[in-house]
């Protein structure tokens, strides 16, 4: 199956026009010596009925998270995808456009991004929010080159329990630039040890956060973002969004600079992507943001009209005194977060939030009263994830949840070995699962826990 | 045409009470009242639109009837390879065997989609003449700072300090951009006269502190580098190393490959050369395959099979890994369809892909060189080509302006003031989906437009007349920064003038 639509005879007027004899003449500029003649060792091509029916047997060789009831997190959550995102999106003007760079021919794009931009301005209290970055983990590495730039220092403190994939990606972006990272681990609340945290933040570019945190505990970003004042660092929040409907707004509470994944709102779990990376900052750091930003203006007639602006920060005006080298970025999943946030509203967005907690502490009160788990921090707040250590090997015991129809978790010990957690399990839930759902889960993990332990 | 009537913005739809999302009813116990503590409880809720659903989904619909794809028409920007992308891809992308699978799930549930993931490493290893693929960059320049890190661990690996990349001055600004982020100076090297890397200059360039060079090749400017086995002996004969850039790999699939060009680390822009839909700038994917010496230092867990047990499996690396640069694999859903096209081509296809591409960029190029010059005429270009239309400024019309009136002939503009060292540059990519008819229809089009210039020179400096909006006020939108939505939107606060250079590059 092929896709150019030349015919021999289109092909011949074409040389004819060009003035060559044969396609291969048009390649004559390639020496000989470098020439693939054998061709490709790749197999031949298919129909599309073939090729269809292919790919559907690799599918159905993964078990997903329509075959298992989801209850694993760490950084990707099974929330609801409503039907009218993709239907949307979906659509080949915006599918199959590139880059809005052609204002003219882009406001579809460009006034669902200022859209979007006003949102996460209003999810996360912060004035400015850029169009989209590619994760939450490259979210936040760039937000720590905005704060290196920004106070002309090179190390930054990690407060707290961190997802480990967004420090790591921050570790490997930040080897170019000589970034030192310090670990200012948690107490045994399961929160940022706030004078670990002070001691580390002397000289400082920032402090990071994750809000909640990687054990699913909701730090106090107010003390966090005194001591990174005192230290003259930026605060970064790397914030859950689905949480924003009744968590204060970080910005509200001293945040600098705050990233987050766009996941939860409207992308599919996808196996890890693509999902979206999300950026906010203050005014006052605008000409060090990362990545394309849209504004507001008016054209030549006077007519309302957005467009990219502020490009002086970007690779294709200032190459290597950019802010940043994305280019090609997330832009359809960052439509989709904006399309599933109008979807909800702030009344929904509320709801979500209640829901996550309340189904959250109904799953980890049963888990401890039946399943003989006991919490890892029993006396910190949490919102839609806890951790809790069970009476058996958390590998063992997903495996017998997962023949049962139920991925249990996240071994904790996959994220943080050596740690002494090799006997805890990490527990998402989100509005989408069922009391009927969570009951079932509490059966199994007691089973399993009598079983395999 | 377009939809050229306003929209309004969804906030400006929103009704107080109205909303579009249902939850499920709540069958728990709701959470105490001190679940959350009063300090960290949210003051006043975000201001999110309050709008039903059947007028979200109809402002959205509108919007992209503001907006240009491929779907609708010719999209002849160079450097972008705006191709057809195939609708089988997006239904197996939708299999919920893919699209509903958690990153973190064990190895036993997810042997579909790792088999996938190694099966597309061995065709993207046979395109590029590599041995190892890494998934996770998103998007071409993540691909690039992965390439350079890699380069950096190598020669830090062997104790080897290095300072420089050498880059053609043509090139893209993601290139500078990541030499930068990886910790390297930039040295530029000049573009002689035939548009093609100065050996000259290279020569005065390369010493032993040159981590190494990146170029695409066909370069920027759509031209083969026909001396890139002399120019790789260069660079390895100081120790550096060479990345190839696959911007335009669309150009060269089946007929040659990088590893035999001497390249040693080569990303592929999926959403280029595989037909996976831009989305309006993204989600793209842009895997890094290198050469069999530079595999361990690659990006882990990396997708395996082990023979002896048929199984497949994530191999984790080892300490020379330089980490991940992805919270998970990169984009899987963006794999998934660039694995269908392959399947869909073999290997036949994908070589016809090149030779089409290529055909239709020298016939564009025949149909218009009589009216438009032709940047390297001396050089035949491959799957692009570089116009300038400074025989059309100097009758009073910038490449800007005939870009702007190509739209009111229903095309998308190729890409202008790019690369920078063509004056008034105008980069044409056809791609190899595009007929004969709506290539010959476009070079009409620009014809006719350079006759407009002297017929009737005003309608250049309006258009387009036939689009949404007509030239907005980019200097004002820097100057006077509305970067969202305010209920009282005219009181805002002004932002300091943070204007661009007049000509940037228009991609």
């Amino acid at each position: 199956m092929e896709f150019a639509p030349h015919t021999e005879r289109d092909v011949e007027t074409m040389l004819r026009t060009i003035g060559a004899s044969s396609v291969n003449d048009l390649f004559t500029v390639i020496p000989a010596s470098i020439r693939l003649d054998g061709g490709l060792s790749i197999p031949n091509g298919h129909a599309e009925a073939d090729v269809l029916r292919e790919m559907a047997a690799l599918a159905a060789r993964n078990q997903s998270a329509d075959d298992l009831v989801c209850f694993m997190g760490a950084g990707a959550y099974d929330h609801h995808v409503p039907s009218m995102v993709w239907a949307v999106l979906s659509r080949g003007e915006l599918a199959t456009s590139y880059t809005p760079y052609q204002p003219e021919l882009s406001q579809g794009v460009l006034q669902t991004l200022f859209e979007y931009q006003t949102m996460i301005c209003e999810l996360t209290g912060l004035d400015i929010s850029n169009a989209g970055l590619y994760d939450g983990g490259s979210a936040l590495a760039e937000a720590v080159n905005l704060a290196t730039g920004a106070t002309k220092r090179r190390s930054v403190v990690l407060a707290g329990a961190i997802n480990p994939h967004y420090s790591g990606v921050l570790a490997t972006q930040g080897a170019g630039l000589g970034l030192e990272i310090r670990h200012a681990g948690w107490g045994s609340d399961g929160l940022a040890s706030l004078e670990t945290v002070r001691d580390a933040a002397t000289d400082s570019a920032a402090v990071v956060v994750q809000q909640p945190n990687l054990f699913g505990c909701i730090e106090d970003l107010p003390a966090l973002a005194e001591i990174a004042r005192a230290a003259g660092a930026k605060l970064i929040v790397h914030q859950d969004l689905t949480a924003s409907g009744i968590l204060e707004a970080p910005g509200a509470l001293g945040a600098d600079v705050v990233v987050a994944e766009g996941q939860p709102f409207g992308n599919h779990l996808n196996f890890g992507g693509p999902y979206a990376g999300v950026i906010a900052c203050r005014t006052s750091d605008v000409r060090r943001l990362p990545g394309r930003l849209v504004g507001e203006t008016v054209d030549r007639n006077g007519k309302r009209a957005f467009v990219l602006t502020l490009q002086a920060r970007e690779q294709h005006i200032r190459r290597e005194k950019a802010t940043s080298n994305i280019c090609t970025n997330q832009t359809l999943n960052t439509l989709a977060v904006a399309v599933a946030l109008a979807w909800y509203g702030p009344q929904g967005l509320r709801e979500l939030g209640e829901q996550c907690v309340a189904r959250a502490h109904y799953a980890r009160d049963r888990l401890l009263e039946q399943a003989g788990a006991t919490a890892l921090f029993p006396d910190s707040p949490f919102f839609k994830e806890f951790a809790v250590r069970v009476p058996a090997d958390p590998e063992a015991v997903c495996e017998y949840a997962a023949a049962e129809g139920f991925l249990a978790g996240v071994p904790l010990s996959r994220l943080l070995p050596g740690r002494g957690l090799d006997d805890a399990l990490l527990v998402a839930v989100t509005e989408k699962r069922s009391r009927d759902e969570i009951d079932g889960l509490v059966d199994v993990i007691a089973r399993a826990c009598k079983e395999v332990g | 045409m377009l939809d050229t009537g306003a929209e309004s913005l969804v906030f400006e739809l929103s009704r107080p009470g109205r909303r579009a999302s249902s939850l499920p009813s709540l069958d728990v116990p709701a959470a105490p009242a001190d679940a959350i503590p009063a300090t960290a409880r949210r003051s006043k809720p975000p201001a999110l639109p309050e709008v039903a659903e059947r007028d979200l989904v109809r402002h959205y619909t509108r919007l992209s009837q503001r907006n240009y794809g491929i779907d609708l028409g010719f999209y002849p920007l160079g450097s972008c390879s705006m191709k057809y992308n195939p609708k089988l891809a997006e239904d197996v992308a939708a299999m919920p065997g893919f699209r509903r699978l958690h990153p973190l799930q064990p190895e036993s549930q997810i042997q579909g989609a790792l088999q996938l993931l190694v099966e597309l490493e061995a065709a993207l290893c046979a395109v590029t003449g590599m041995e190892a693929v890494t998934f996770q960059p998103a998007a071409g320049a993540h691909g690039e700072l992965t390439g350079l890190l890699i380069m950096r661990a190598f020669h830090e690996h062997n104790n080897d300090r290095r300072r420089r990349v050498i880059i053609p001055d043509s090139a893209h600004g993601t290139n500078p951009a990541s030499v930068r982020l990886a910790g390297y100076e930039v040295s530029e090297v000049a573009s002689d006269a035939r548009g093609l890397v100065d050996l000259d200059a290279l020569k005065r360039l390369i010493g032993p502190d040159v981590a190494g060079l990146m170029i695409t090749n066909p370069n920027t400017l759509g031209l083969f580098e026909e001396n890139i086995e002399h120019v790789a002996e260069m660079i390895h004969s100081v120790g550096g190393l060479l990345y190839y850039d696959g911007a335009n790999l669309n150009a060269i699939v089946g007929h040659c490959r990088p590893g035999d060009m001497g390249f040693d680390i080569v990303h592929m822009n999926l959403h280029k050369t595989f037909a996976t839909p831009h989305g309006g700038g993204g989600p793209g994917a842009g895997p890094l395959s290198v050469s069999a010496r530079l595999a361990p230092f690659l990006p882990a867990p990396r997708p395996a099979f082990d023979e002896s047990n048929g199984r497949y499996h994530w191999d984790q690396g080892d300490a020379r890994s330089i980490g991940r640069v992805h919270s998970f694999h990169g984009n899987f859903g963006i794999l998934v369809r660039a694995s269908s096209y392959v399947r869909a081509l073999g290997a036949d296809g994908l070589r016809h892909v090149s030779e089409y591409a290529v055909l239709n960029a020298n016939y564009l190029a025949a149909k218009l060189r009589d009216v438009y010059d032709l940047a390297f005429p001396q050089s035949q270009p491959m799957h692009e080509f570089v116009l300038t239309a400074r025989k059309q400024k100097a009758r009073g019309a910038r490449a800007m302006d005939v870009a702007k009136r190509i739209i009111d002939y229903g095309f998308h503009p190729p890409t202008v003031y790019f690369p920078l060292v063509v004056d008034e540059a105008m980069m044409v990519e056809p791609t190899e989906t595009e007929s004969i008819e709506t290539l010959d229809s476009f070079a009409d089009a620009m014809r006719a437009v350079d006759r407009e210039i002297d017929e009737n020179p005003q309608v250049l400096h309006d258009a387009p007349l036939t689009a949404p909006v007509s030239r907005p006020d980019e200097a004002r939108a820097a100057r006077d920064l509305r970067a969202r939505w305010h209920p009282n939107h005219h009181a805002d606060a002004h932002e300091s003038s943070l204007e661009g250079p007049e000509e940037k590059p228009s991609i």
